[in-house]
């Protein structure tokens, strides 16, 4: 006779991200017919009486298991892929599910070094016969185009001379485009799509700078309202902060599939770059460490494989 | 027309950023040793015969500057005869010989028209590019058109090698430089023409080609030439899937689309497209007439003839000459021969003839 706490093991493995295969294969797998039919009449979250006489599994909840199955055979995957086939592979999914996952593209352009990206770009030839940005350019319709080209057109220059009266006239532009955002898009502005897509990083971090001295605040801040341009500006100058934020979105009650897949996302492509940084800034933010946060909120062998990831180098 | 070269990168023969990356195998390279191996000595192995024929040809572009005055035309006789990997192994061997870089040498030796041809074929020529992009961005609208040119004319990895070449140079990207110095439409067509790293596969897909035919042809019959479809598809489609689009624009709506293009003669910016559309579909001709033009203007253009020879003579010159040949009814030797005098002509016409040694 199955008992409670077994019951409530066994949905503490069906929820969440990942699933717990021990505690599956250790309760589940040693249920009678009886024990599993009590269940599912205990379980009205994930069973629902159906008219003829039977506990019928609820669809969505089905359709949710299938990606927390998957969460590991996804990171597994995209771990042992090359970056560069990672990178196209990861922008041309986001190309194709639309508006709401352009924010992976701007991540990526953003996030990789020049030469990343252009190895990113080489590949992208090869899986998919166009260029990415012929295929972004085609596909974005919306005002955030511009800025996306630019973005995955990008060849920064990567050294750390910068030009301090030019990055300083750069800010005053930027704020002054801010300002005017009533009037006109920021993000269709000529010159900050011009600024945000061909200068180098120091060039930007010199900028982000000078625009707090004028301003008083960061530039981050005043562009709270223009989603994709806050980003970008996060993921040029202060990466670790960028992918903090998303981190702790995959961790909300609410959060959506898009948001959780982040969490794979993240981990992995970062594992070998600046983990170390985003760790570090998500306890400052969130007041605890990131592997303790996994430790609670994932399950089973893909909350294994994503400590082991973050725990490397230490 | 100084050119101020900072190359101690190469001089050092250290593995600086970019500058040393694949050279295109030039098969007349090929031909020119096998010509000093026939003519000098017989049972020597390649790998030592190239190594002395270095040595040698630093040993005497360093006489050709001994002494009052330079001599030119032994400068002319060995630069204009090597190709790009052998200028590269003269520069690092001049440097470790002589303590000096060869470009500065030059630099001080030479003045001119003269000192321009023999500087810029001595660049590598992802520098070549990196170089007369930055002189580009640098001046009036005019020169928007040598950006369309590098842009437009070189394989993606030419370019490409010219942007790393840019980085390390000046400090800064292309891009950057490109975007800052132009504004409006102008700006809207060349930065993503620059930024742009093509899809070089031959694959086209017809139904794309149709509707983007369409798109274009509706454009440009509203006069929208700066239309973002018209960039984009001018911007980042692959040659071949351009060349198709077109094909299909001149089958469905009679003329190419250059002829639609010239509807303003002194429109700029119409001239900038028309010249981006020749680049990426008919680059022989765009430098055909180029050359043609540069010849013809009183007085000559000079940077022109320059920029056309130096940057073609290891990649399509012969094609080229064909063209000018067919195109003007004499042959561009004699042309050039015409219209350009001294060190300068001699140079040309070596450069020229490069190609078929």
């Amino acid at each position: 006779m199955a008992l409670s706490h077994e019951f409530q093991a066994l949905t503490k493995s069906f929820s969440g991200f990942g699933v717990d295969e021990k505690s599956m294969i250790s309760i589940l797998g040693k249920w009678h017919q009886d024990d599993r039919k009590s269940y599912r009449k205990g379980c009205p979250q994930f069973f629902t009486q159906d008219d003829r006489l039977f506990e019928k599994w609820d669809d969505r909840h089905v359709a949710f298991l299938k990606h927390e199955f998957l969460r590991l055979k996804n990171a597994v995957v995209l771990w042992t892929m090359h970056p560069w086939e990672r990178d196209a592979r990861l922008m041309k999914e986001a190309l194709v599910k639309g508006p709401q996952a352009y924010a992976v593209i701007i991540e990526v352009a953003s996030t990789r070094s020049s030469e990343q990206l252009l190895g990113a770009r080489r590949a992208y030839h090869s899986l998919f016969d166009h260029s990415i940005e012929e295929d972004v350019a085609y596909h974005i319709n919306d005002s955030c185009r511009k800025l996306l080209v630019g973005l995955v057109s990008s060849y920064r220059y990567e050294g750390p001379k910068v030009n301090e009266e030019i990055a300083k006239s750069e800010a005053k532009t930027l704020f002054a485009a801010i300002k005017n955002a009533d009037k006109k898009n920021p993000i269709e502005d000529e010159e900050v799509v011009r600024i945000l897509t061909t200068r180098s990083k120091p060039h930007l971090k010199a900028i982000f700078k000078h625009y707090k001295e004028i301003n008083g605040k960061n530039i981050d801040e005043d562009l709270d309202d223009e989603l994709s341009l806050d980003e970008t500006m996060q993921c040029l100058c202060t990466p670790q902060t960028y992918f903090s934020k998303v981190l702790g979105a995959a961790f909300q009650n609410d959060a959506d599939e898009h948001a959780k897949e982040a969490l794979t996302r993240v981990i992995v492509t970062r594992a070998d770059d600046d983990m170390k940084e985003i760790k570090e800034e998500y306890q400052k933010k969130y007041g605890v460490s990131l592997s303790k946060k996994i430790e609670d909120a994932v399950n089973g062998n893909y909350k294994d494989f994503l400590l082991t990831l973050i725990a490397r180098g230490e | 027309m100084r050119l101020d070269m900072h190359m101690s990168c190469v001089a050092a023969g250290s593995s600086g950023p970019a500058l040393f990356l694949c050279h295109p195998v030039i098969s007349c390279g090929v031909i020119q040793f096998s010509k000093i191996l026939r003519v000098k000595m017989q049972n020597e192995t390649v790998k030592r015969m190239a190594t002395l024929s270095v040595t040698e040809d630093c040993e005497q572009l360093r006489k050709a500057f001994a002494g009052w005055g330079t001599n030119e035309g032994l400068i002319i006789s060995i630069l204009a005869h090597r190709n790009a990997a052998q200028i590269k192994s003269i520069r690092q061997t001049y440097a470790q010989t002589y303590g000096e870089d060869l470009l500065k040498d030059l630099n001080k030796e030479l003045s001119n028209d003269f000192e321009r041809v023999v500087l810029l074929w001595t660049l590598d020529p992802a520098e070549r590019d990196a170089f007369l992009a930055n002189e580009a961005t640098k001046r009036w609208t005019s020169s928007n058109q040598v950006l369309v040119e590098i842009a437009c004319t070189r394989t993606s990895q030419q370019l490409l090698l010219a942007k790393q070449a840019y980085h390390a140079r000046f400090k800064r990207s292309l891009e950057e430089d490109v975007a800052y110095h132009t504004s409006g439409d102008f700006r809207k067509l060349l930065v993503p023409l620059v930024g742009t790293y093509r899809y070089e596969g031959e694959e086209v897909n017809m139904t794309l080609a149709k509707s983007e035919a369409k798109i274009l042809h509706e454009k440009i019959s509203e006069k929208a030439y700066n239309h973002e479809d018209v960039i984009r598809i001018l911007a980042t489609r692959s040659k071949a899937q351009i060349n198709a689009t077109l094909n299909h624009y001149k089958n469905e709506f009679g003329n190419d689309i250059n002829k639609d293009l010239k509807t303003d003669p002194k429109d700029e910016f119409l001239a900038i497209l028309r010249a981006t559309v020749k680049c990426l579909t008919r680059p022989e001709k765009y430098f055909e007439k180029v050359l043609r033009l540069a010849i013809n203007k009183r007085g000559t253009d000079e940077g022109a003839l320059t920029r056309v020879v130096t940057t073609r003579a290891e990649i399509d010159m012969k094609i080229i000459k064909e063209e000018y040949h067919k195109r003007n009814s004499v042959t561009l030797d004699h042309a050039i021969g015409k219209d350009t005098t001294g060190d300068y002509e001699k140079m040309l016409l070596a450069l020229i003839g490069h190609g078929d040694a």
